[in-house]
């Protein structure tokens, strides 16, 4: 049985990342890191000196270099989990919203937008039901 | 013997705490979603339950990836929130029934669920928005709480059939209970959602709508995708579906009545809905 559903298809598997034991292991010390900003003071920390704090994580290069540029794709290609990336961008002061604009390379407004739209995929016999 | 008198889902997105610290419940973009507790919270004041087992899913508060049950049961005296990283305010701790956990906890591993049991366990937004929704305001929550948290953060994640059937023996727990509290039972989390990848924003209603029209009378039918097509099917955080499959299961076998649905999208990146179901 194949354990992975997606086998070669490397980009549906880009597409619908599934935070396996793989990435897991990979991407421990960048979550780990994410997982400590639960509390303030390690987020005043990370702030304070962004380069240390990511040190005393053992971030590796790949980690460091997307999280100094902001770069939530290749962060997830680092093995970051996005329940505890959430908590990074956070400190930036990005929402998910922001978060997929940046990983779709939309403008947020027209992310936006194109959450709204997703209403029109509602089926006609659903929305009557819901006015009722 | 508890009686269990209904079931009660909703969607627990953070921006769901926002829109509530700002007081945007009549604003154009959250109304839709708001109208939906009415119903609810009129069905509650008359249903009256004193506990609550709610289905939800850790998004890094009490779980790390250093350990991460598949099926964790909590066996709290209290169960407190925390600051949750990313702006929330800190909600109110809940009471806790140990004695029913340890019930619970006793039946479901003597069923052969192999369940991990947390005499500490932080509760995060998916427990506590659900009853800010359903209760705005009181300054103590009415019902005590037995929580159950399932993976849906690291893979492998249990099946959907496996969910409904850890349900299933929550029900049969809760029957062989000497006491006569009235229970409540709730999953939290979903709709269809993806937060991470080129694939984010994501919604699909004609998987969503699926699930609603199965959940009341045949959820079975929910357990014919494995949990990654369900990652496929509703969005990488859509999975959390696990968690209102498991609480049907925890209603029992019998067909239910639907009392309120709402559907509507979208809140944040999410397809959002509440519902809610009673025994025939």
């Amino acid at each position: 049985m194949a354990l992975d559903p997606f086998g070669d298809d490397r980009r549906r598997r880009r597409a619908i990342p599934l935070f396996d034991g793989a990435l897991a292991a990979r991407g421990f010390a960048l979550n780990a890191m994410c997982f400590s900003f639960n509390d303030k003071a390690n987020r005043e920390a990370f702030m304070a000196d962004e380069a240390a704090y990511c040190a005393k994580f053992g971030l590796t290069d790949e980690q460091r270099a997307a999280v100094a540029q902001r770069d939530v794709l290749a962060m997830l290609e680092a093995g970051g989990n996005v329940y505890y990336l959430a908590k990074l961008a956070g400190i930036f002061g990005l929402g998910v919203q922001d978060l997929g604009a940046l990983q779709t390379g939309m403008s947020v407004d027209d992310f936006r937008a194109m959450l709204e739209r997703r209403a029109d995929d509602i089926p006609a016999a659903a929305a009557v039901r819901e006015a009722v | 013997m508890a009686k269990i008198i209904g079931g009660y889902f909703t969607s627990h997105v953070p921006g769901i705490g926002g829109a509530i610290v700002r007081g945007d419940q009549d604003t154009p973009y959250w109304r839709p979603f708001f109208a939906g507790f009415p119903p609810i919270r009129t069905w509650l004041a008359q249903a009256r339950p004193d506990v609550v087992v709610v289905f939800s899913n850790d998004h890094g508060l009490n779980f790390f990836l250093d350990a991460m049950p598949t099926f964790a049961v909590g066996a709290a005296a209290q169960y407190d929130n925390a600051d949750e990283g990313w702006g929330l305010p800190v909600y109110k701790s809940f009471a806790g029934h140990p004695a029913l956990s340890w019930h619970v906890i006793d039946a479901l591993v003597r069923d052969e669920f192999d369940i991990t049991t947390c005499q500490k366990m932080l509760v995060d937004h998916a427990v506590s928005i659900p009853f800010e929704l359903a209760w705005p305001g009181v300054e103590h929550w009415p019902i005590k709480l037995v929580p159950i948290a399932i993976n849906t953060v690291q893979y492998p994640l249990p099946s959907p059939k496996r969910c409904l059937a850890l349900g299933r023996a929550v029900h049969r727990a809760l029957q062989s209970w000497g006491g006569d509290e009235r229970v409540l039972v709730c999953g939290t989390g979903g709709l269809s959602h993806q937060l991470d990848g080129p694939r984010a924003g994501f919604m699909n209603p004609e998987y969503d709508l699926f699930c609603l029209d199965n959940l009341a009378a045949n959820p079975d039918a929910l357990t014919g995708h494995s949990a990654e097509q369900v990652a496929e099917l509703a969005g990488t955080q859509g999975v959390e579906i696990l968690n209102w499959i498991a609480a049907r299961g925890a209603l029992g076998e019998a067909p239910m009545a639907e009392v309120t649905r709402n559907y509507h999208i979208p809140i944040s990146n999410t397809a959002a809905a509440s519902l809610l179901l009673e025994p025939v």
